[in-house]
């Protein structure tokens, strides 16, 4: 079969519109990752040895177990015990837990880089619990985190073709009803790969900007 | 009790698939990360070139779209894979790709006074490589090929969508026919769990074996 420029465009509209629901999971997805992580972070890190022991344990577990095993548990379980969520909610919830996992280990190598003196300096000056993560260990342990975490957030973008599994029209599942309807899946596929391939080629330009501005801060 | 076991045994009939194609699929990706990791250190603009493009263009975009577009696109340029295979060929490629990088960051790890060593004792190329290089780096790479071997376990789910039988695959059948949700899952989820510790139980055994003489050597 041989390449057709006219479906091409016949069908971008149709993929731009799926593009911009995977921005959007992308996007969403990175927030819950972002702040999730940093609770499991700080939680793995608590005096209360059952608090840091299991969220230890359920982060174990999450990163040992497939996002696409973890989208169908939470699109088709939940409903039972009875809470329906929409697709997009649930992949968003999905890969956000599962990305959380692996952003809490960046903020968790983070903040024990920091040298102790800080910790001690900030006893010493009498600042309280809070006010030495926000004013003294965050400000300084989140900007060379910087250039990981936006490896993983490119991870998620690639990732967010398994939501189509549960029914979110993102741009793979355009793809596939658009291939199903015409019986032509060249166009279709290719071009999702494509997509892909050039936002992730964008990214890490983007990435080694990030690396060259953040990561090494102290020499 | 007797039509869970049903069910049981059609779950464990998917893990065996879910094991081979993680086993064949690993195989393959160890094959290609160390063609493609040493190839990107070759003296050779071109062979370098090649292995940088194979590198970057599976490292940027999912396993899920690669998968189907061996699946679905390669038909039409007249390879017809079935869906073990393309799901081997898919993974192995993917996860192959990541392992270059970590064959390529390994060697690069090893001291230069090793290489000048070997030249002063005037050992060739692929002796230089064969005995003083690669057992020195090849410690350095377990942890990762852990990591990236449960990477691949997780990417098998995907291949369910291809309409092959691996574990995630029966636990939708057993959801269809049962109309139970919670249980199919919740026993893959654990299945996939212990596939993942499995995992790095054998990885650390053989981390222990292989740094077995280099104590002292290494820092």
């Amino acid at each position: 079969m041989e390449w057709d420029w006219d479906f091409v465009w016949q069908i971008m509209p149709t993929l731009l519109e799926g593009f911009r629901i995977t921005i959007l999971a992308t996007v969403l997805g990175a927030i819950v990752a972002g702040v999730l992580g940093l609770a499991i972070a700080l939680a793995r890190r608590s005096k209360i040895t059952a608090l840091s022991r299991g969220v230890g344990f359920f982060s174990e577990f999450i990163r040992g177990t497939p996002l696409l095993v973890q989208l169908y548990f939470i699109f088709y379980v939940l409903p039972d015990i009875g809470i329906r969520l929409a697709p997009l909610v649930a992949g968003v919830i999905g890969i956000g837990l599962h990305y959380a996992t692996y952003t809490a280990e960046v903020y968790r190598a983070g903040i024990e880089n920091l040298p102790r003196g800080q910790w001690e300096a900030a006893k010493a000056a009498n600042l309280t619990e809070r006010q030495t993560w926000i004013h003294v260990i965050l400000p300084q342990a989140i900007p060379p985190m910087i250039p990981a975490l936006a490896n993983y957030f490119i991870a998620m973008f690639k990732e967010t073709p398994l939501l189509s599994a549960i029914t979110v029209l993102e741009l793979m599942n355009q793809a596939k009803s658009i291939a199903n309807s015409n019986y032509r899946y060249i166009e279709p596929m290719t071009l999702v790969g494509v997509f892909f391939l050039v936002i992730s080629l964008i990214s890490v330009i983007g990435l080694r900007w990030l690396e060259e501005r953040y990561a090494r801060m102290d020499d | 009790m007797s039509v869970w076991s049903g069910y049981l045994s059609l779950i464990l009939q998917g893990a065996v698939v879910t094991v081979e194609l993680t086993l064949m699929g690993s195989a393959l990706a160890l094959v290609v990360a160390f063609i493609a990791g040493l190839a990107r250190l070759s003296r050779f603009f071109a062979v370098r070139a090649l292995a940088t493009a194979y590198i970057e263009f599976f490292r940027g975009t999912s396993i899920f779209v690669q998968l189907f577009w061996v699946y679905f696109v390669l038909p039409f340029a007249g390879v017809t894979l079935t869906p073990l295979q393309a799901g081997v060929l898919a993974l192995g490629l993917n996860v192959g790709a990541y392992g270059a990088e970590v064959v390529r960051g390994a060697v690069k790890a090893i001291g230069r006074e090793q290489t000048e060593a070997c030249i002063a004792l005037n050992l060739s190329r692929i002796q230089r490589m064969r005995y003083i290089i690669l057992p020195q780096a090849l410690p350095l790479m377990l942890p990762t090929f852990c990591n990236n071997a449960i990477e691949l376990l997780k990417g098998t789910a995907v291949v369910s969508l291809i309409s092959l039988t691996d574990m995630t695959f029966q636990a939708q059948v057993v959801r269809a026919q049962t109309g139970s949700t919670l249980i199919p899952f919740a026993t893959i989820l654990v299945l996939y769990f212990l596939m993942a510790l499995a995992i790095s139980a054998v990885m650390r055994w053989l981390e222990h074996r292989m740094t077995r003489g280099l104590d002292g050597v290494r820092a």
